[in-house]
């Protein structure tokens, strides 16, 4: 085990609960091949905005948590940027979560789907995978890259039936074409999916956007109503998924 | 009616009442042994509980008319000017007799505030003259010319150390103009033995001192015999009312009138910083218990009893100075209810009235009063746990503190007094000290004992430190020596009070439901430990450059380079926080009590964070002149940068062995961050619960909503009645604080993430 390993952490929460289940301690980790018009964390795409931390150093830090983390059958999370970015160091962080008896989530976008090696899909109790659009037009217009890959790593998930959520930012004129929706929510039914978060696009990065200097697209996209987040929410479940 | 009565041919057994299991608390005065003999408790969920009836929702509607009515009269609905409150001043009073299930009023009307001028002339004469009205010129003449209060006594005795002190503020809120209160009288008594054995047990204390005549004895002589005489009266306040408590109660509905008019009685004839009402629900769920068996009694009628009297709990007030409400604002009584927590034997003591009693904030809706406090095991019945965190989410109106930690300090009777303050039920009493002003003492000692607001010499005349940029080692032993006057001043002061209001202002009736023979502690406070703390890491991991006004003295600090804040979970000045908490409380240690009081601390500031920073010049952490403290135990608003497990890890490692008296975080997330679902949120509020409890955390206030909501309500108050957040140790109307503590409570910190 890479006890030695060193990574690019932007930041950590020592709590979240929205992240996984249960409550997390989520590692926020830079380097993110997409640029996803409505990012919230546009100050983690650069791996050189992390700060170069070891992995024994980090978990140590998780372990002053693990009395909070068990009770509620939480554990950490990996998310970022994008972890996969950084399959090492993710891959003996999780490991090490394993040996203290935590539950590891990773949150991904799919895209590095390919340097997710056995042994740290191994040390991976959950996958959140954030399929941001099912469209590939669209899904390049919003990330600048393209779906295929994310696809190929959901379907690698589904074959050797690690547990997996999908995660779908909905932003109004962007994805909300029910159609396209529609065919996402057949898709994860066949991939036998575990759940479904549908979350509503939040304005909560345009700030960070502004100070780096970065022009926002969705500057006039306003949140997904109320109506419309339910609506998607059952397509979901009309395909026998569960959604939170 | 059941009337069945225990008479044992044991010699030695005097108690003659409803038959109830146990012998030890027959043969003399013993709550706990009755409890322990007789308690239910309850393992299940919250579905056996039932809605209000027709009667309670009738009653409530017309208090909560007269609670608006109160409102758009400035606070104050009626109070009394010529009338000296004492337990059989006034006739009997109602909200409407055919309603009430429960009676007893404080004064002939409901919300009607008495005079109580034994604390103070003065200041009960501002209190009135606040809201219109004006103290009897006969009531004035008597308290002027012929009968001192407290604080006349008071300001005999302080010297002028003592009074330069309080007048720089670098201790505040003292009680010194202002009942102490934080004495808990065991209100159970009433209702378990009745009044005439309660006498009867007086006057027995009094032959046994007989045979020495000396000072001690002579006070205590005198102590017993005031409060015998509070006794009979308090039986007199009850027979106004149609009610005979003589006797022990023999059904729910009495011991819970008992009980009642024993507070009652308390709340009459003091007005007391905090009134708290002890631990009473598990003790009502026995009667509850045998007449639900009994079939004398539906769940729904149960329910009602605990409504009616939660619904007086809410209805007592007080007459206050607005300089009063400044300090803790919101009109609290601290009426503290303790909840729950486990027998010594391992069983638990939630009962279902431990729902009951939670169940009002939905039946009446979520109110700050009474201070509904959980006495928190990580071992309570799962079923419980999850129903707290439920009224939590909802409500935001319960506080935990830690049984686990508490039960090995104080056993398992013991009640909140105040917001953190834990003391066995009759058997142990504080004399309320409020706080000393830790953050200015570091002022102090970096300009040489001078006031960095008035610039006059309050402290001793220490050198002052003349380097331009702040040292460690240089700043260490000389706010060391400060905390040293300062302690010495403080307990001083204190000493002066409690001698004075025991003499001025004592407090007959609560004491009548002590033990004769109780422990006494000296409970001193610290506000500002996250400044100095902070301020301290910024000295030693920064560069603090020293700005000097015209006089000398240091009031802006600039700060070069990153240092650690108290707050995320790093040792580096987190072991600063608890090195200031143990060295402050070994120096109250070595000091001389009155009356053999033992000493001890909190690190609980209510809302007086406000008016301590607005006193208190910059400090080297970066904080500006007149800028509020954290609250309590706090971490400094936005300084917690790690989440919130992090910032409740470091508060979790101040140490309650040097801080007994309490230690008050208070903890505010919005609601989606605690989970997606109302399940998750339950089970994650819990574990967080659990968690802190577990790392040795004594205390926590926990708040769930949006800032939203609270800027919606500064708007538009009307629609926010019943909105209750907790702030330090207790609970209030948001919508009765000042503008200004409003705004403090918007800026704190709001965990968007767990």
């Amino acid at each position: 085990m890479g006890v030695n390993v060193e990574g690019y952490v932007h930041s950590v929460e020592t709590g979240g609960a929205v992240d996984g289940p249960g409550l997390r301690f989520v590692v926020f980790l830079s380097g993110c091949h997409l640029r996803c018009l409505y990012c919230h964390n546009p100050d983690t795409w650069h791996l050189k905005d992390g700060k170069k931390t070891g992995v024994a150093h980090l978990l140590n830090e998780i372990m002053l948590y693990a009395h909070y983390l068990k009770r509620t059958g939480g554990g950490v999370t990996a998310t970022g940027g994008e972890p996969l970015a950084q399959p090492e160091f993710v891959t003996a962080l999780f490991q090490g979560c394993k040996a203290m008896g935590l539950h590891t989530a990773l949150d991904t976008n799919g895209y590095l789907g390919e340097s997710a090696t056995p042994a740290l899909l191994d040390a991976t109790d959950l996958v959140m995978l954030d399929i941001k659009a099912f469209n590939p037009e669209v899904y390049k217009k919003l990330t600048g890259s393209d779906l295929e890959p994310t696809l190929r790593f959901a379907e690698r998930l589904s074959e050797m039936g690690k547990p997996t959520w999908l995660r779908y930012v909905l932003v109004p004129g962007w994805t909300d074409d029910l159609a396209s929706i529609s065919d996402l929510a057949a898709y994860a039914a066949k991939l036998k999916m575990a759940k479904v978060e549908v979350l509503p696009f939040h304005k909560m990065g345009e700030p960070k956007w502004e100070a780096m200097g970065l022009p926002y697209a969705l500057k006039d996209t306003q949140p997904p109503s109320a109506e419309l987040v339910s609506h998607v929410k059952e397509i979901f479940v009309s395909h026998g998924l569960e959604t939170v | 009616m059941d009337r069945v009565v225990t008479v044992i041919e044991d010699k030695d057994v005097k108690f003659v009442g409803p038959e109830f299991a146990g012998t030890a608390w027959k043969r003399g005065i013993n709550v706990r042994d009755f409890i322990q003999n007789n308690v239910t408790p309850y393992l299940g969920d919250e579905s056996f509980l039932a809605a209000p009836t027709k009667e309670t929702l009738a009653l409530w509607e017309e208090v909560l008319r007269l609670m608006k009515e109160e409102r758009a009269k400035k606070g104050t609905l009626d109070m009394d000017t010529a009338i000296i409150s004492n337990i059989t001043s006034h006739a009997p009073g109602y909200i409407n007799k055919d309603l009430e299930q429960i009676v007893g009023l404080q004064t002939d009307k409901p919300l009607k505030r008495a005079l109580m001028p034994f604390g103070g002339i003065k200041i009960a004469e501002k209190a009135c003259e606040a809201y219109g009205y004006k103290v009897s010129p006969e009531v004035h003449n008597i308290f002027t010319h012929y009968r001192k209060t407290h604080n006349e006594g008071v300001f005999d005795g302080y010297n002028d150390n003592i009074r330069k002190a309080r007048s720089a503020h670098i201790l505040t809120g003292l009680p010194d103009g202002y009942g102490r209160g934080r004495i808990i009288g065991d209100y159970r008594r009433v209702a378990l033995y009745g009044i005439d054995a309660l006498i009867a047990d007086r006057k027995e204390q009094v032959s046994t001192l007989d045979h020495t005549i000396n000072e001690e004895t002579i006070r205590l002589r005198e102590e017993l015999a005031e409060q015998t005489r509070a006794l009979a009266e308090l039986k007199q306040m009850a027979a106004s009312y149609g009610c005979d408590i003589s006797k022990p109660s023999t059904t729910a509905k009495e011991a819970v009138q008992a009980v009642y008019f024993g507070y009652l009685a308390a709340v009459k004839e003091q007005n007391g910083a905090a009134m708290s009402l002890g631990r009473t629900s598990t003790f009502l769920d026995i009667y509850i218990e045998r007449d639900l068996k009994t079939g004398i009694l539906t769940e729904a009628e149960a329910q009602e009893l605990i409504d009616h009297l939660v619904m007086k709990l809410r209805m007592v007030r007080f007459a206050r100075t607005p300089e009063y409400n400044d300090l803790f604002s919101g009109d609290p009584l601290w009426v503290t209810e303790s909840l729950g927590g486990m027998g010594v034997d391992g069983r638990t003591l939630v009962t279902k009235s431990s729902f009951r009693f939670l169940h009002t904030l939905t039946n009446l809706g979520p109110a700050p009063e009474p201070n509904l406090t959980v006495l928190w095991s990580e071992r309570l019945p799962e079923g419980f746990k999850k129903y707290c965190a439920h009224m939590s989410i909802t409500t935001s109106s319960i506080q935990y503190e830690n049984d686990d930690l508490m039960r090995t300090y104080w056993g398992d009777d013991y009640g909140i007094a105040c917001c953190v303050s834990a003391m066995r039920i009759g058997k142990q009493m504080q004399f309320f000290g409020a706080r000393a002003n830790l953050a200015k003492t570091l002022l102090y000692a970096i300009n040489g004992g001078r006031d960095e607001v008035s610039g006059k010499q309050i402290g001793p005349a220490f050198t002052p430190i003349t380097s331009e940029v702040l040292d460690y080692k240089e700043v260490m032993p000389r706010f060391d020596a400060m905390m040293e006057y300062l302690a010495g001043v403080y307990m001083d002061a204190l000493n002066v009070i409690h001698y004075m209001h025991d003499k001025y202002c004592y407090e007959r009736i609560e004491m009548a439901l002590h033990d004769r023979d109780i422990l006494r502690t000296m409970a001193c406070g610290i506000a500002g430990l996250s400044i100095a703390a902070d301020s301290l890491s910024a000295i030693k991991f920064a560069k603090v450059h020293v700005k000097r006004d015209e006089r000398g003295l240091a009031t802006g600090f600039d700060i070069e380079g990153e240092f650690p804040c108290y707050g995320n979970n790093d040792d580096r000045v987190d072991s600063i926080a608890v090195d200031l908490v143990e060295r402050f409380m070994k120096k109250l240690k070595n000091l001389k009590t009155y009356r053999g009081a033992v000493p001890t601390q909190s690190v609980l500031t209510i809302t007086s964070n406000v008016v301590y920073g607005k006193k208190t010049g910059s400090t080297p952490d970066g904080r500006m002149a007149g800028e509020p403290f954290a609250p309590g135990a706090n971490p400094m608003h936005g300084r917690d940068k790690k989440g919130a497990l992090a910032s409740l890890s470091s508060v979790a490692k101040l140490p309650y062995e040097y801080s007994q008296d309490g230690i008050s975080n208070t903890f505010s997330i919005v609601p989606g961050a605690l989970g997606k679902t109302d399940h998750g949120r339950k089970d994650n509020l819990t574990g967080l619960i659990d968690g802190y409890f577990e790392s040795g955390g004594h205390h926590l206030n926990v708040n769930v909503f949006d800032r939203e909501t609270l800027l919606d309500a500064m708007e538009h108050p009307e629609l926010y009645p019943q909105l209750t957040i907790r702030v330090s140790g207790y609970a209030v109307n948001f919508i009765k604080l000042t503008r200004e503590q409003q705004l403090d409570v918007v800026n704190r910190t709001f965990h968007k993430t767990v």
